[in-house]
């Protein structure tokens, strides 16, 4: 046994490693990347097979063909990166695995870096794949070793749900010294593995049948305990468990606790035996009241008779994190408790520090352009996309006026079109999230001949997610070089005829190539071409901007137009630039008297 | 057992590198024998939002993140950011804060004022106060990107952890070209208020 400190999703690395993983792929996505950047380091060693795939959707099927193959696979993604391969989850499901497969899908109660506050644990009970919910790093090393071995057994997709609370938490975790040797993978002809009405009939009658057994089996597994003994009961998961742990010694109370590792299909028995003699029971969880109505259904089938209190009578939060203070709160109301006077210390009134584009970065040039390209008064409709260029909402810039989800920004702006032909529309989003979903929508708009204005951030990686590379990039995430998958060449197959690529820092040819774009009656794309400053190997500012005192009329546009985390001004002084100045120069362009100098491009 | 538990906040913005001040005191504390969680904030939030990485350590740990009012030390890396927290820290206890400042948008478009008086505000409120110029002692020992290791020592002299043990784990996290300023920088750090 090797003990090390480990972050939660470098725990689920290592145990799909001791768990014998021959495939990994992945879409990067918070708070799940690490689990794949983690196995990118140990897949040589280890002599498994690594890949960033473009989408989840790819991710899972790649993983899903090895594991009908016997090669145990695993593929990690966040929350809505499920919705995104939920097609090949619900038919892999019925169609079944030969390897085990392990899909971690990270959820992000908050939502700290999400679109959604989705519950994966409803994701898996609608797609009727077992889910295993981790408490803490360790849970998330032993489960995910367990979750191969359960889908092994039962020839079904795995589902290892942690949230933010655990993949982010650093922990010591015990490593086993054993792990698992797979067998030679063999993808074997005439199996079962081709979707078919009449076959679908008769795999979803066996899945039913299974999912009875993997609750029987679910409710004598050690992820699912029972402490203490009382008439009154609390059922918890994942982290809330240690809230609710922390909280009972706090108040010094002692209810009975059952904590639940393995909440789909539900251990119908144990829960039952649980609740039985319970004359009164809290469900403490976050997200959906997954547990909660599982209760309830069971109450209804057994007739048991208890008070069942959580999410449905409000007692506890139905969005947004738990923690041990509002835990506390929640089990005192519970048991008709008082909690003592807390008296904190009281903060100041403070601005917000919302999250904002670095000094230097691209996008904001990209935006500024695409804002003077569109005329200050201008009614053109910005749709943005997910990304670190989400910020360009942010005023001033103020350049983003919806943001769905990966790669909608090319369709929602064609639906804004067509609603209200005339109006024009500017879509932008980022080189990784147009090899990911962007690419249909592309092609959608010049067959249907919407005259489209598309603009690419390519800044040469997933920046967001922390600097992946991706099919533009000419690297894997083995760090081979490999040929690039041209993005030029790529919307001219899609038969787009304008394409345009430019410096964003280049204001005036930027601005020139998106208004040429906004005049053009057919498809257009504008690349704007410049790589984010935060990538490894970046050249540091070697020139960073200066203001010429004398030349300063004091009129602030240069911190007004485009807001640079690197150049401040107060009242009454000249603009001051700050050491974060990498000298990209585009408030160079942006001064109207030249009083701004330096920058090199 | 809660009287046993250490409390830590680390905060500041997104980028100033409070995650590895965090991972340095977390393996410190492992080496010493506690039981060890710490919880990060990755994703948005790391491009120059308000950010707090938590370190809890004591003979069992359970939450890995800290109640209102339970925190024994909050480091600052920012000046606006050590009052953010305020209402985590312990009614005794201490906060240390860098004597940095970092604008957040509100207040670089104008629409907001940097509460200048900040410090003295904290002062009212928490009598253990410490402010430290990391910059400056970074500066000193050779390179101002040692800041926050100078900090890393100021903050294992508050906890009361022994220097010997800190040094050990940044020679294990730091990379080798930099180890030399980086605890030079640590020893100052650490000496600061001793």
């Amino acid at each position: 046994m090797t003990r090390k400190l480990l972050l939660g999703n470098e725990a689920i690395a290592h145990g799909a490693i001791k768990a014998g993983i021959r495939v990994a792929t992945a879409y990067p996505g918070t708070p799940s990347t690490e689990v794949f950047s983690t196995l990118i380091n140990f897949a040589e060693e280890f002599d498994f097979h690594a890949e960033w795939c473009v989408n989840e959707k790819v991710a899972l099927e790649i993983a899903y063909g090895a594991a009908i193959s016997g090669a145990r696979s695993l593929v990690s993604m966040k929350q809505v990166g499920l919705n995104v391969a939920a097609d090949p989850l619900l038919t892999g499901t019925y169609l079944g695995v030969k390897g085990g497969l392990v899909i971690v899908v990270a959820d992000d109660p908050g939502p700290h870096s999400s679109q959604t506050e989705q519950d994966t644990r409803n994701f898996a009970n609608f797609a009727k794949v077992p889910v295993f919910d981790p408490a803490d790093p360790q849970e998330a090393l032993d489960m995910t070793i367990e979750a191969f071995n359960i889908s092994e057994r039962y020839h079904l997709p795995v589902i290892l749900r942690p949230t933010t609370r655990v993949c982010h938490v650093c922990q010591d975790v015990n490593i086993p010294e054993t792990y698992f040797t797979s067998p030679k993978a063999r993808f074997e002809k005439g199996s079962d593995y081709v979707i078919f009405p009449n076959v679908s009939r008769r795999k979803h009658s066996d899945l039913i049948d299974t999912l009875q057994n993997i609750s029987e089996d679910f409710s004598t597994s050690a992820f699912n305990l029972t402490e203490g003994e009382d008439d009154r009961g609390i059922v918890c998961s994942g982290v809330s468990y240690y809230y609710v742990k922390e909280a009972l010694q706090r108040l010094q109370v002692k209810p009975a606790v059952l904590k639940i590792g393995t909440p789909y299909p539900f251990p119908d028995k144990l829960v039952t035996s649980f609740i039985k003699d319970k004359q009164s029971l809290l469900v403490v969880e976050e997200l959906d009241p997954v547990l909660e109505n599982e209760i309830f259904r069971l109450v209804g089938k057994t007739g048991i008779k208890t008070e069942l209190h959580g999410k449905n009578d409000r007692l506890v939060p139905g969005v947004g994190e738990l923690n041990v203070d509002l835990v506390e709160k929640v089990i005192a109301t519970w048991l008709g408790k008082s909690l003592p006077e807390m008296s904190v210390a009281e903060k100041p009134e403070l601005p917000a520090r919302a999250p904002i584009l670095c000094a230097g970065c691209p996008h904001r040039a990209s935006f500024y352009a695409i804002r003077k390209a569109a005329g200050k008064k201008s009614d053109v409709v910005f749709t943005g996309d997910i990304g670190c260029y989400t910020l360009g909402t942010m005023p001033p810039l103020s350049a983003v006026d919806t943001c769905l989800c990966m790669g909608a920004s090319i369709t929602e702006a064609q639906g804004i079109g067509r609603a209200e032909p005339g109006r024009k529309t500017i879509a932008v989003l980022g080189d990784s999230t147009f090899y990911h979903t962007g690419i249909p929508g592309l092609i959608n708009a010049v067959y249907n001949q919407y005259p489209l204005t598309l603009v690419i951030l390519d800044n040469s990686t997933t920046a967001m997610t922390g600097f992946q590379p991706h099919p533009g990039t000419g690297q894997t995430a083995m760090g081979e070089e490999v040929p690039i998958v041209d993005m030029v060449k790529l919307i001219e197959g899609c038969g787009v005829k304008s394409i345009k690529i430019v410096d964003p820092v280049n204001l005036k040819a930027a601005v020139q190539a998106v208004k040429e774009s906004l005049d053009y009656q057919e498809p257009s794309v504008v690349i704007m071409k410049r790589e984010c400053i935060n990538l490894p190997g970046h050249k540091a500012a070697s020139n960073p901007v200066f203001v010429d005192e004398q030349k300063c009329r004091d009129c602030g546009l240069c911190v007004t137009e485009i807001g640079c985390p690197a150049l401040v001004m107060e009242k009454g002084q000249k603009p001051r630039v700050f050491e974060t100045c990498v000298g990209c120069g585009l408030c160079v362009e942006v001064c109207p008297f030249d009083a701004i100098q330096g920058g090199g491009r | 057992m809660q009287s046993q538990t250490t409390n830590i906040m680390i905060v500041g913005v997104g980028g100033q590198g409070t995650l590895l001040t965090s991972r340095i005191i977390a393996k410190v504390a492992v080496d010493m024998g506690h039981d060890v969680k710490v919880s990060e904030i990755h994703g948005m939030a790391q491009r120059g939002g308000s950010v707090v990485s938590q370190v809890r350590f004591g003979e069992k740990i359970y939450s890995p993140i800290i109640k209102k009012g339970d925190a024994d030390i909050i480091l600052a890396f920012e000046k606006l950011e050590a009052a953010r927290w305020l209402d985590y820290l312990k009614k005794d206890g201490m906060i240390l804060i860098n004597n940095a400042r970092v604008d957040p948008l509100p207040v670089m478009s104008g629409k907001a004022k940097y509460p200048e008086d900040i410090v003295d505000k904290i002062k009212q409120h928490v009598a253990k106060t410490r402010e430290v110029n990391a910059t400056d002692i970074a500066v000193a020992c050779g390179n101002a990107r040692a800041a926050n290791v100078a900090l890393v020592g100021v903050l294992s002299w508050a906890i009361g952890i022994p220097a010997d043990k800190v040094e050990n784990a940044i020679k294990e996290l730091v990379p080798a070209k930099a180890l030399d300023i980086n605890l030079r920088a640590f020893n100052e750090g650490y000496k600061l208020f001793s």
